[in-house]
């Protein structure tokens, strides 16, 4: 039986179209739909039920040497109040999950992961921090999460209070919101500018009303998981399960900027080291009229040489997006197609991301 | 003249052997936001509740089934430049016209079609 997240009736009783996700009853969209949904993320704002995620707490003297060990990014040197992307990954080089990182103080550490993946990283966690002094606490199930996204996103926190956090990728902590003491970090996952709040899940449905109540003036609206994966894929941002996953080596997910192989140790550091990168991570334009989904195979010529990880229409572009995995010897190919269930559509391969705010 | 559903929610409005065919209102819902659609071949030949065209939504692609068996004679063309024409009215966006010789049994009129819904 799917769970649900503290925010459940709201999402009904909102018009949400309830899914089944990472094992969540969540909205794949409201009355308003995917493209209205995006389009208020871009250009007002919109808010997410972001709950399902998971949080760690990793707290003692060895926090940090113990982040070091599991994750590939650096936490040595992290200020108090940051926010940090890593990977971790097995002893091959496979990946177990995306996070964001959260330091507190040199002893008190959040680590934020994907729902799909938490008890597979809670397992993977607790092995894996054996031989520090370090203590590990799972509290996905008191947080609740809400993501509030879009260049107006700003001008709605401050309604709710004045403690907002002013950098990309920081945090504030024991923000009081109507009496209830939250976390505001400057994350998200659409490209924009946005906030994300942690609540105890007990008092999500009151600081959710006043996300509502405070966003009305401003032309913010409940989005769904629908617009979360289109923004997200504008954004060039990676999705576990899709752009990573244990069968792909971290080395090649163009995520080198979290991937610090300058640093003593990690887990799956020498498979790293020792694997030969084949494969590149890009976005691409289809050029035919057709839409490509996950797993359609690219061809340059007759010879399947990648394939499509994430696709989607884009609603800002107006165009169909695909991200793709493809051996990077193709990567300047200029006869690659993309195979739509039969039919070879004409693409071209771009950077990431499709859409970029000058204000993120 | 007389309209039909199929229990894969598209209609058919018949008129002596030419039916226009789309799909239903509840159908343009459920998809949500339609951004593509595949358009049938003039010519093709098509079997009642087998495949006719596919349409996507942002979401995910869907499949359209013919409810008649036939011949598609006219596409309506504009749908592939303005596939969200479905979404704001499913019944006037016809998606093509297939010349048929009788109505399939299984189809319903809209009321009892309607009745499936409720």
């Amino acid at each position: 039986m799917a769970k649900r997240t503290p925010l459940y009736d709201t999402h009904v009783a909102l018009g949400g179209r309830i899914v089944d996700f990472a094992g969540y009853e969540l909205p794949v969209q409201y009355e308003t739909g995917i493209i209205a949904e995006h389009t208020a993320v871009r250009t007002k704002a919109g808010y997410f039920d972001c709950s399902h995620m998971g949080e760690f707490m990793l707290s003692g003297k060895e926090a940090e040497a113990a982040l070091n060990h599991l994750l590939t990014n650096n936490f040595s040197g992290m200020l108090p109040g940051k926010v940090r992307y890593s990977l971790s990954c097995y002893e091959n080089g496979g990946i177990v999950d995306d996070v964001l990182v959260y330091k507190f103080n040199d002893t008190k550490f959040m680590v934020v992961v994907n729902a799909s993946n938490m008890e597979k990283d809670a397992a993977w966690f607790r092995a894996n921090i054996k031989n520090y002094d370090v203590k590990f606490e799972n509290i996905s199930e008191k947080i609740a999460l809400i993501a509030i996204q879009g260049p107006l996103s700003e001008e709605i926190v401050r309604k709710l209070t004045q403690e907002i956090p002013e950098k990309y990728y920081s945090f504030l902590e024991n923000v009081d919101i109507d009496g209830v003491e939250c976390l505001i970090s400057r994350t998200g996952y659409t490209g924009e500018k946005g906030y994300e709040i942690y609540c105890p899940s007990k008092s999500a449905t009151t600081i959710y009303g006043k996300v509502l109540e405070a966003g009305k003036e401003y032309g913010g609206i409940p989005c769904g998981l629908g617009a979360r994966d289109t923004l997200r894929m504008e954004a060039g941002l990676p999705l576990y399960g899709h752009e990573l996953s244990p069968e792909i080596t971290a080395g090649e997910t163009g995520l080198g900027f979290a991937i610090k192989m300058d640093k003593s140790d990690f887990i799956g550091k020498s498979a790293i080291q020792n694997h030969e990168a084949k494969y590149s991570r890009t976005g691409g334009l289809i050029i035919d009229r057709g839409i490509a989904r996950e797993g359609s195979p690219i061809f340059s010529g007759s010879k399947e040489v990648g394939k499509v990880t994430s696709g989607t229409h884009s609603p800002t572009l107006e165009k169909s997006i695909i991200i793709v995995r493809i051996l990077s010897e193709f990567l300047n190919a200029s006869d690659l197609t993309v195979d739509v269930r039969g039919r070879k559509l004409k693409i071209e391969l771009c950077s990431l991301p499709f859409y970029k705010s000058t204000k993120q | 003249m007389s309209l039909y559903y199929a229990q894969t929610h598209e209609w058919a409005e018949t008129e002596g052997n030419l039916a226009t065919v789309g799909i239903s209102d509840h159908a343009q819902h459920e998809l949500g936001d339609i951004v593509f659609i595949e358009l049938p071949e003039k010519g093709k030949k098509v079997v009642a509740g087998k495949f006719l065209c596919e349409v996507e939504s942002v979401k995910a692609v869907s499949e359209i089934y013919s409810p008649v068996t036939g011949t598609v004679v006219e596409v309506n063309e504009e749908l592939e430049s303005s596939p969200e024409k479905i979404n704001e009215d499913a019944r006037a966006n016809w998606i093509c016209k297939i010349e048929f010789e009788r109505v399939p049994e299984s189809l319903m009129s809209e009321k009892e079609y309607l009745a499936t819904l409720a």
